[in-house]
């Protein structure tokens, strides 16, 4: 006999009331990464040891500017997810759990948008 | 409380290493790894947008052995976590889970990873 009520069976979002979305979303970062991340092993070995005035040229590249938006974007976003998981795996403490989940979302979130901004003010 | 000596599961300590067992480990490192690579290349963009001081000191750091040396592990981190990565997509498809399968696409993702970073290292020296 399941306890469950219908109206919860029919949405599927189970006991942590948002189903398989943290889950999906790790993939559909990570398909989105497959592409950008040879992009950028390929960027990275041809322009990062280059002069400033080198780099503000490359990723002024309307091309390069969005990819490295893209990149940023969808790598930050799989980062909090799976540094997610590492935290709701090793830290117990109730205390030390809410604080450093919040961490891991206020830094990437942070992280992303200092980056990104870097990106769009060379570019612009 | 005695529930803190209670022995828990599992005891990484008493398995032999196998290849599954170590790329699943790694995956996760590299994965918090490049979560302070991600730090590095922030910086790097906010250095360039900002001045030539600070991206004077970006290329000391990165110049230096210390640096290259983490370059290096970064490209590695990078390109293992994505070989791995294309091994869980697989896996998330249902293929794939045959013992000796998963054995030798473990094996496929460590020395690929490597072989991929050294190329792309050698390269790199090359060039620069």
């Amino acid at each position: 006999m399941s306890l469950r009520t219908p109206i919860s069976k029919v949405r599927g979002q189970g006991s942590a009331g948002s189903g398989t979305h943290h889950f999906w979303m790790q993939r559909v970062t990570a398909v989105a990464l497959i592409p950008l991340v040879i992009w950028f092993l390929y960027a990275l070995l041809s322009h990062m040891g280059g002069s400033r005035d080198e780099v503000i040229a490359w990723v002024s590249q309307p091309i390069v500017a969005v990819a490295f938006v893209l990149l940023l974007g969808a790598g930050l976003y799989h980062l909090k997810l799976g540094l997610q998981v590492v935290i709701e795996d090793y830290v117990h403490g109730e205390g030390m759990k809410l604080v450093s989940q919040l961490a891991v979302t206020l830094v990437t979130a942070a992280v992303g948008v200092a980056s990104v901004f870097a990106v769009l003010k060379i570019a612009l | 409380m005695a529930q803190a000596k209670r022995p828990v599961s599992p005891h990484l300590q008493v398995y032999r290493w196998s290849v599954t067992m170590a790329s699943s480990i790694l995956h996760r490192a590299t994965g918090v790894a490049l979560g302070a690579g991600t730090l590095l290349l922030a910086w790097w963009l906010l250095a360039a947008a900002t001045s030539d001081e600070a991206y004077a000191l970006v290329q000391l750091c990165m110049g230096s052995v210390l640096g290259q040396v983490v370059m290096l592990g970064f490209v590695w981190a990078l390109t293992y976590h994505l070989f791995n990565g294309l091994r869980h997509l697989v896996w998330d498809m249902g293929y794939g889970f045959e013992l000796k399968t998963a054995q030798i696409s473990g094996w496929v993702a460590l020395v690929g990873s490597g072989a991929v970073t050294l190329v792309l290292a050698f390269v790199c020296g090359g060039a620069s």
